[in-house]
C-alpha cells in the first residue's frame, strides 16, 4: 500500500504510449463522425427554392454560420408566417423559413423577427422593411395568368404592398382580339422586397407568379459590360473614359 | 473476514433483495419512499417546469421565457444562450449580436456557479430520455457490453468546435439532440425526434448511459465550468457504506463514486458528476449529501 502512495500512481494515469494509441484511435474515430456529420449537414444545407429566409437574412452561406436555430424569429413574427424546419423540411434543420403561398410576409414596420434575432443571422441594419430582400417575385407562367389571357384579374397587383412600384400593370395591345387591351403584371426587381403577396394570392390552383431567391431570380451583365448601369452613366463620365 | 467472503455475501444480500424486492428497496424501507426518490422527483420538476416555462410561450401565449435552450429571452429583457452554440457561431468567423454574446457569458458564469454538469441533471430533456433507458435497462437486467472512453465527449467537444472553422457552418446544430427535443416540442419540429429515439437504443441496447456519460460535448463543455463550483456530493458517511451498489448501479458516471467511498477524499470533485443526487436517494446507509465546500473550508479554518 505504502508504495503505492509514494510513486503517486493513479489508475486514471496513462503512459506515453496508451497516451499516443488512445489520441490516434480517438483522432481517428473523430475524423470519421466529423465526416459523417458534415455530410449530413452539407446534404441538407440546399435551401428549397421556394422556401423563403426571413426579412434581413444574410446570404444563406452567412446564415448558416450565424443562426443559433433558436426560433425567437418565428415567435416574434404575428403572423406565424416563420417556422423553424424539420428534418426534410427543404431549409437547414431549425433553421426559420416561410413558404409565400401558404402565408407570406406581412411586412411589419417595426420588423419584430429582425429586432429579436440575437446571432445577426437576421441583419440588424435593415431598418426599413421596404428595404427588404427575401426574394424577387417573379412571373413564371405567363401561359396560365390571367392577365396574359387578356382578362382583368390584377389580385397579384392590387395585394402588392409596394403597389404600382414593385408590381406594375403594362399595358399592351391585345393580339388576339385585336381590339382589347391587356394589363401584364410586372415586377421590378429593384423594389420587390418578395413578401410573397402576390404568390399568396395568385387565385389559380398552382400560382403563376413565385417568389425566388435572388440568385435564382436575376441574372447578371458581365463585369466587363460597360452597359452595367446605364441610366446613372452621364455622357461626362463616359467622355472622361471612366471605367464601369 | 476475507474479501471474497464480503463479496459474496454482498452479492448473495443483492440476489436476494432483487429475487423479492424492486430497486433500492433498502433505501425505500429505511428512509421511506419520498425520500429514496427526493433527488430524482425534484430534478424531474426542475427539468419539466424549464421545458413548460418555454413551452407555455407558443401554447398559451404566456411569454416568460422565449426561443429555446440554444438561445433565448427571460421575461423579454435577459439574454440567455448556448455557450457551445455560441462558440461554433464565433468559430465560423460570423460576429453575433451582442445579446448572444451577453447570454452565453450569463450561462456560464450561472453554471461556473451553480455546478456544471447540474445543467446536464437537472435542466437538459434528453436527461429524460437517457434516464428512462438506464431504468429500463435495470429492469430488463440487461448485459453489459463493451464500455466506450469516457472522455470521447471531451473529443467531440473538441471536433464540434473545430468543424465550424474548416466548413464555416455550424455542422453540430443539425444534429444536437437537446434542441431538437425543444423544438419537437415548442415548434412541433417532430421529425429530428429519430435522433433521440437512436440514443435510446445506444443507452438501452448498445452502452449503458452511452449517450450522456460519454459522448455528449455539451455535457463536456458544461463539466469543464463545473471545475471549481461550491457545492458537491460527498460521501461524508463512507464509514457506513455496507457495500451494497445501489448508488453504483443508478449513478450516470460511476467511475466518480469509488474514489469518494474508498479513498481518502469524501467530496466527489470530479466535474463529470452531474449531481443528480440519486446516490443520496438510494443509500439506505446516508452516506451521501449534498456540501458547500467553500463553506466547508470556511468553517474549518475558523
Amino acid at each position: 500500500m505504502s508504495k503505492v502512495k509514494h510513486t503517486k500512481s493513479n489508475p486514471r494515469d496513462v503512459n506515453r504510449r496508451q497516451f499516443l494509441a488512445s489520441t490516434a484511435k480517438a483522432g481517428c474515430v473523430m475524423g470519421l463522425v466529423g465526416l459523417g456529420i458534415t455530410a449530413t449537414a452539407t446534404q441538407s444545407r440546399q435551401l428549397d427554392p421556394l422556401a423563403i429566409r426571413p426579412p434581413g437574412a444574410l446570404g444563406e452561406d452567412d446564415f448558416l454560420s450565424a443562426c443559433v436555430r433558436c426560433g425567437l424569429c418565428v415567435e416574434a413574427c404575428p403572423y406565424d408566417t416563420l417556422k423553424l424546419a424539420r428534418w426534410f423540411d427543404g431549409a437547414a434543420t431549425g433553421t426559420p423559413y416561410f413558404t409565400a403561398r401558404s402565408i407570406p410576409c406581412e411586412m411589419c414596420e417595426d420588423i419584430p423577427c429582425v429586432k429579436v434575432c440575437p446571432s445577426g443571422s437576421l441583419d440588424h441594419g435593415l431598418e426599413d422593411i421596404e428595404e427588404a430582400k427575401m426574394g424577387i417575385a417573379v412571373l413564371i407562367d405567363e401561359k396560365n395568368c390571367l392577365n396574359f389571357k387578356g382578362l382583368r384579374c390584377d389580385v397579384c397587383y392590387r395585394v402588392c404592398p409596394l403597389i404600382d412600384d414593385a408590381i406594375t400593370l403594362e399595358r399592351q395591345h391585345n393580339q388576339r382580339s385585336d381590339h382589347h387591351a391587356m394589363f401584364l403584371p410586372t415586377v421590378n426587381s429593384d423594389t420587390c422586397t418578395g413578401c410573397g403577396k402576390c404568390e399568396h394570392v395568385c387565385v389559380l390552383e398552382e400560382s403563376a407568379i413565385r417568389i425566388l431567391p435572388a440568385h435564382i431570380a436575376l441574372g447578371k451583365t458581365a463585369e466587363h459590360d460597360t452597359y452595367i448601369n446605364t441610366e446613372e452613366t452621364t455622357l461626362e463620365m463616359l467622355n472622361k473614359g471612366l471605367s464601369l | 473476514m476475507t474479501k471474497s467472503t464480503v463479496k459474496k455475501e454482498a452479492i448473495t444480500d443483492a440476489m436476494n433483495e432483487s429475487s423479492n424486492t424492486g430497486f433500492a428497496q433498502a433505501a425505500i424501507d429505511e428512509l421511506g419512499w419520498w425520500r429514496a426518490h427526493k433527488f430524482l422527483f425534484l430534478r424531474r420538476a426542475s427539468q419539466l417546469s424549464v421545458l413548460t416555462l418555454f413551452a407555455i410561450g407558443p401554447w398559451f401565449g404566456l411569454w416568460l421565457l422565449k426561443g429555446n435552450l440554444s438561445s433565448s429571452e427571460l421575461l423579454g429583457t435577459v439574454p440567455l444562450s448556448d455557450p457551445l452554440v455560441t462558440l461554433q457561431v464565433l468559430m465560423t468567423g460570423h460576429i453575433p449580436e451582442l445579446t448572444l454574446l451577453l447570454g452565453a457569458l450569463f450561462i456560464t458564469v450561472f453554471y461556473v456557479i451553480a455546478g456544471g454538469r447540474v445543467f446536464c441533471s437537472w435542466v437538459c430533456p434528453v436527461n429524460l430520455v437517457t434516464d428512462s433507458a438506464s431504468w429500463l435497462r435495470r429492469k430488463l437486467n440487461l448485459p453489459r457490453l463493451g464500455e466506450m472512453p469516457r472522455n470521447l465527449r471531451y473529443y467531440l467537444l473538441g471536433l464540434v468546435i473545430v468543424l465550424p472553422l474548416l466548413t464555416g457552418i455550424t455542422v453540430w446544430e443539425w444534429v444536437n439532440p437537446v434542441p431538437i427535443l425543444y423544438r419537437a416540442v415548442l415548434f412541433g419540429a417532430g421529425s429530428g425526434l429519430w435522433i433521440l429515439l437512436a440514443i435510446f437504443q445506444l443507452d438501452l441496447f448498445i452502452s449503458e448511459r452511452g449517450w450522456c456519460g460519454h459522448l455528449c460535448p455539451t455535457g463536456a463543455m458544461f463539466a469543464l465550468f463545473g471545475k471549481l463550483s461550491p457545492v458537491k456530493v460527498s460521501a461524508v458517511n463512507a464509514k457506513a457504506c455496507d457495500n451494497c451498489m445501489d448508488c453504483f448501479d443508478v449513478c450516470p458516471e460511476r467511475q466518480v463514486l469509488k474514489p469518494a467511498l474508498k479513498g481518502k477524499q469524501m467530496m466527489i470533485t470530479d466535474s463529470d458528476c452531474t449531481q443528480c443526487g440519486r446516490c443520496i436517494d438510494v443509500c439506505a446507509q446516508r452516506v451521501f449529501q449534498y456540501q458547500n465546500r467553500i463553506a466547508l473550508k470556511a468553517e474549518n479554518n475558523q
